[in-house]
Order: structure tokens, then C-alpha cells, then sequence
């Protein structure tokens, strides 16, 4: 009965509920937006780190993320190779460099030149075209998102890079970059002639280790061996990538702080309304506490009604969450939802409306059955 | 009326307020009500029957004195203790019903029998017995906005009556109904306190309602200044105005 109780008096009232179900549906939303720009923004920072192939990753000194590093000298790439328990060094280039777009005007890319073939790191997804076509002369791959912005009509149109001139040979899906800059990728020399870099000159090199070789021992090796540089483990780059881009910039922070607006905001709305039912059915909840029922029993009815509140206006919000994420998914800054944050989501709504029957809980706690006879 | 007494006050003191506005609404009354028999306790507005029913039902505390309900001290009780004193023993029925009114008329019985703890199993059962003891069997599904003032009164004795509690006390259970409905109603009740496992204590103001009590109580100024015995039906409603005279 507690349960039937508890339904009806939700639904007693249908303008109150939809109030409470909007303002819970916003609240996930807001939240859901919020989080999964936050996933999505991390996903593209940590893409390209995450998809390589090297357990060690080797950077000029203060390299800030995958897109913000100096280039190295060229000659770290042998001493590395000279340490034992390294099985490959692949080097790679990547750098900000001036698209120039095929019916005039310029934007901003990031080259990323490596050789696949190499194994450090090839382009993923690809919808259109294949990974070894890059190796043809002037081949570059771009996401198919950017086609617009770098000024592209399809798969095969050529365009310029810097004084380079490049033809689109395969189109990825999903690849994208957290700069408003589309990363291009190419070969690693051709990439060096875009950027005008010296024979061995690279940013990154991706240290392979050999099969059972001890990560820590062969770091601290390299590091010994190489000045003006850091050895940095995969993990740590990802988390550094992160750190520079979301919590040094504050976009991170920003992101974060208008979900914790958003549950604040439904905390305050799921409350309101609570607190305003409760006080409408006070004479019901007196009248069960003058049949004798236990302040639990009313406390059960309560967090009942926020528990059916939250359940409706989760599946609510969900649902409109994965549409705007659906229509997200071919924009520049996608949102992403993973079957955690959906559980996250869900722990979060029905605390927010935990924390928002407490209000209504002390004004029943103090409910004077006396007042049965008062009516 | 024989049989131990299934409520015992004695010198039972209320006060309300404090300093120069405290106010002394019961000045020491003492009643016992036994099994079987209907008592009525009447007095005139301000009288402090609704603040004797209150601590009489365990509702409300009194300053000074002792309660026994079923030979069980309740004064000194915490309000979860005296929740559940009131639960396993006392039923309610009020002025304006109090039912609830999203809930149909079984509904609103099977909740009273779920505060007082019976199983789901056997509450749809027990709030049908209940109601068809008040005459509405016909009328389990109905919501109280579709029923007359008697209908609601009679669901509301049969929520009091679910789970047999050995005190029933109501509040002006005919105030707020036309003549024959108030009646009926006080007839119904009149019935149930015939069980001798069962007392009913009924406030009220409503003098068409003395012919069916065992017994009268009058409260005057904090004060019991009347008890006395009758035979039901002993007063007509007619000579029922001239004792109200009187």
C-alpha cells in the first residue's frame, strides 16, 4: 500500500508532476550534455595516444599534449634503439600547419605524419580509401567530419598545405580533434616536407618494447641516455593531453561546473515540488500518524514519491539525452554516452531526489497528529 | 457492564501554553471505559473533550496523571512508542472522515490494516469483511469524491473497525452529516460497541445521538461534571432536546 499510496499521490496532481518531470528531465539532460562533452573532449584528447602502438613515449622537454610539443634533435631515436628491452623506436611529426582550401581561404590543421607501416600509429575508421593509399605521393587522410571546414567536397580533392600540395586518398570516422584544427594525416617524411623539417627531426618517437622487458628500468635507461627530453609512459601523456586541455584551459572545469549547475538547478525543482506535495497531503500524513503508522511508514511514502519521480524522469531524460547525442554524433564536438555514465546518471537522479525529499521528510517529522481533530 | 476496564485515566492534567498565557484544559479527570458499552462524551465548545479524546487515543500527552490502555502505562511514552500503542489498539473515526481520497474505499481500509502490520495477503480479505460490516460491500471501488457523507463515515468506521482494535474513539462522527445519515452512522456504532471484546468513546455535540449510548459523560471547564448510565433507547430524540435543556 505504501507504494499505492505513494503513485497516487504523485499522480493526484498531473500539473505538479510534469513540473517535477521537467525540471528532472532538464536537470538530467543539462547533466548528460555536460558529461558526455566531457567524454567526448576526453576521448578526442586522448585518441591519438590511446590508439598508438608504444608503451613509452618520448617528448621534447614541457610538451604540454599531443598537439603542443617541440621537435626533437633526431639523434634520440638511435641512442633509444641502443637501450636494451627497446624492440622499436617509430618516430612521428605533428604539428599545426596552414590548410589553404581548394576555392581560397585558409584554416588550421594538425599533421600528423607517421608511417603505418611502421606500426606506431595508422588513421582508424577509415570509410573511405585505405591506410597504405597514404604512402602514394601528395596522400593525405582526413576525418569526413572536417570536409567542410578544410574545404572539401569528397574523397579525392586536392588542396594545399602550407606550400605543399595534397590530394585526399581515405576519409576517417570519428577522428576527431579537440582544437578547432582537423588533424591530416600523412607519411612521415611528407609530413617533415610540409613543415620544413630536418632529415630525422620528429616530435614524438613511440618506444615498442620487447616482450617482457620491465617499463620502468627501460625509462629510466632512455632518460639516462637523452638530455632535453621526457620519457613519458602512455598513461602519463594521456593524463598530461587531459590536464593541458581541460584543466589549464578550464574548459574542463567549465564543463563540469554546468553539470554540477545542472543537478543543483533539479535538486532545488525535484525539492520544490516534494516539499509542495508533502505539504498538500499533510492532513492525509497526519491521519496515518494518528492511525498509528511509524514515521517511517510516511518517511517510505515520501522517498517513495521521489524514487517514482526520479524513475520517470530518468527515462525521460535519458531518452532526450541519447536523441541530442544522436544528432551530435556528426559534429565537431560530439557527446558521448557510455553505459557508465547512463548507471552515473541514473545514481545521480535518484540521489538528487533523495536530497530533495529531505525537506519534505522534516516538515512531516514535525507533523502534530493532534491536528487530525482540528479539520 | 462488567469486564476490565481497556482504558483507565486517572487525574489526567492538560496544559497548554506558557507563563502568563498558560492554559489549563483538563484539571485532573479520571474515567475508565470498559468493553461492551458505548460511552458519549459531550460538553459544550472549549470544554476539553477533544483534548481528553486526544490523550485518551494517545495522540497527545498530558501534563500530569496516568493512562492505562489495556492495563499498559502510556504516559512517559516516546511518539513512536505511543504510534504503536495506537496501531495495535485503538481505532479512529473523525468529523470529516479524513479518508484518503486517491485512494478507493478498500484502499483506504487496506492501508489502515498495513499501518497496523497485516500481511497483503490477507488485507484485501479482512478490508472487504470491513466494509461489508457497514454496508458497502457494494461500494469497495469507489473514491470518497463519489460518495455521500454517510457513505464516507461508514468507510471510515469500517478503516477503524479493520484489525479489531479494542478502542474505537470518534470525533463528532455525526457532525458533519444530515439527520439520517447521523443516525445511521450512530446506530452502526452503537452496533459495533456490542461486541464485548470492544469499547466505543464517541465526542459529540449532537444530542440526537444520546439514545443509543450506554453511557454519558459531560465535561464542563477542564472537569467531569456528569456520568451516567442509561438504558439505549432510553431517550427518544424528541425528549432527547428536553434533556439537552435540562
Amino acid at each position: 500500500m505504501v507504494l499505492t499510496l505513494a503513485f497516487r499521490n504523485l499522480f493526484h496532481d498531473r500539473i505538479r508532476l510534469a513540473v517535477t518531470l521537467v525540471g528532472i528531465l532538464f536537470a538530467i539532460v543539462l547533466v548528460a550534455v555536460q558529461l558526455g562533452l566531457y567524454l567526448g573532449a576526453r576521448k578526442m584528447i586522448i585518441g591519438m595516444i590511446e590508439h598508438s602502438n608504444a608503451e613509452l613515449w618520448i617528448t621534447s622537454y614541457g610538451a604540454k599534449s599531443f598537439e603542443e610539443a617541440g621537435n626533437l634533435t633526431g639523434r634520440e631515436r638511435f641512442l633509444t634503439l641502443s637501450v636494451p628491452g627497446v624492440n622499436a623506436v617509430v618516430p612521428m611529426v605533428v604539428s599545426f600547419a596552414e590548410w589553404r582550401k581548394p576555392e581560397g581561404g585558409t584554416a588550421l590543421s594538425v599533421v600528423v605524419g607517421t608511417d603505418p607501416e611502421a606500426g606506431g600509429l595508422a588513421p582508424w575508421d577509415i570509410v573511405e580509401g585505405d591506410v597504405a593509399s597514404i604512402a602514394a605521393p601528395s596522400a593525405i587522410a582526413v576525418d569526413r567530419t572536417y570536409l567542410e571546414d578544410l574545404g572539401l567536397k569528397q574523397n579525392g580533392d586536392m588542396a594545399q598545405i602550407e606550400s605543399t600540395r595534397v590530394k585526399v586518398v581515405a576519409l576517417t570516422k570519428g577522428i576527431r580533434s579537440f582544437t578547432t584544427a582537423p588533424y591530416v594525416f600523412t607519411t612521415l617524411n611528407r609530413a617533415r616536407q610540409i613543415l620544413s623539417l630536418q632529415g630525422d627531426q620528429a616530435t614524438f618517437l613511440l618506444v615498442q618494447l620487447a616482450p617482457g622487458a620491465d617499463v620502468e628500468k627501460v625509462r629510466g635507461d632512455i632518460a639516462s641516455r637523452l638530455t632535453g627530453t621526457e620519457v613519458l609512459t602512455k598513461a602519463e601523456f594521456r593524463n598530461r593531453s587531459l590536464d593541458h586541455w581541460l584543466f589549464s584551459t578550464g574548459a574542463g572545469v567549465a564543463l563540469i561546473g554546468g553539470a554540477a549547475l545542472g543537478m543543483l538547478v533539479g535538486t532545488v525543482i525535484v525539492a520544490q515540488t516534494l516539499y509542495s506535495s508533502t505539504k498538500d497531503h499533510l492532513n492525509e500524513f497526519a491521519t496515518l500518524r494518528a492511525l498509528g503508522s511509524s514515521a517511517g511508514y510516511i518517511h517510505k511514502v515520501i522517498l517513495l514519491q521521489a524514487a517514482l519521480s526520479a524513475a520517470i524522469g530518468y527515462v525521460l531524460g535519458l531518452s532526450l539525452s541519447l536523441v541530442i547525442i544522436h544528432f551530435s554524433e556528426d559534429t565537431a564536438l560530439p557527446i558521448v554516452m557510455t553505459p557508465g555514465l547512463a548507471v552515473g546518471l541514473f545514481v545521480l537522479t535518484v540521489l538528487m531526489c533523495a536530497i530533495s525529499a529531505f525537506a519534505a521528510i522534516m516538515k512531516v517529522t514535525k507533523i502534530d497528529p493532534a491536528m487530525v481533530f482540528a479539520r | 457492564m462488567s469486564g476490565n476496564p481497556i482504558l483507565k485515566a486517572t487525574d489526567i492534567v492538560r496544559e497548554h501554553g506558557q507563563g502568563a498565557g498558560k492554559v489549563r484544559a483538563l484539571k485532573g479527570v479520571s474515567l475508565s471505559i470498559k468493553p461492551g458499552e458505548l460511552t458519549l462524551l459531550m460538553g459544550p465548545s472549549g470544554s476539553g473533550k477533544t483534548t481528553l479524546l486526544s490523550i485518551l487515543g494517545c495522540i497527545l500527552s498530558p501534563t500530569s496523571g496516568s493512562l492505562l490502555v489495556n492495563g499498559r502505562e502510556t504516559v512517559g511514552l516516546d511518539p513512536e512508542q505511543l504510534a504503536g500503542l495506537r496501531r495495535r489498539n485503538i481505532g479512529f473515526v473523525f468529523q470529516s472522515y479524513n479518508l484518503f481520497p486517491t485512494l478507493s474505499a478498500l484502499e483506504n481500509v487496506r492501508l489502515a490494516l498495513d499501518v497496523r502490520g497485516f500481511k497483503s495477503s490477507e488485507a484485501p480479505e479482512l478490508a472487504t469483511a470491513a466494509l461489508k460490516a457497514v454496508g458497502l460491500s457494494h461500494r469497495l471501488k469507489a473514491y470518497p469524491r463519489s460518495m455521500s457523507g454517510g457513505e464516507q463515515q461508514r468507510v471510515a468506521i469500517a478503516r477503524a473497525l479493520a484489525g479489531s482494535p479494542t478502542l474505537i474513539l470518534a470525533d463528532e462522527p455525526t457532525a458533519a452529516l444530515d439527520a439520517e445519515n447521523g443516525l445511521a452512522v450512530m446506530a452502526l456504532i452503537q452496533q459495533l460497541a456490542r461486541d464485548k471484546s470492544r469499547a466505543v468513546l464517541a465526542v459529540t455535540h449532537d444530542h440526537r445521538t444520546l439514545p443509543y449510548a450506554d453511557r454519558i459523560i459531560t465535561i464542563e471547564d477542564g472537569l467531569i461534571v456528569g456520568d451516567r448510565y442509561q438504558q439505549p433507547g432510553a431517550l427518544s430524540p424528541k425528549s432527547d432536546r428536553s434533556h439537552a435543556h435540562a
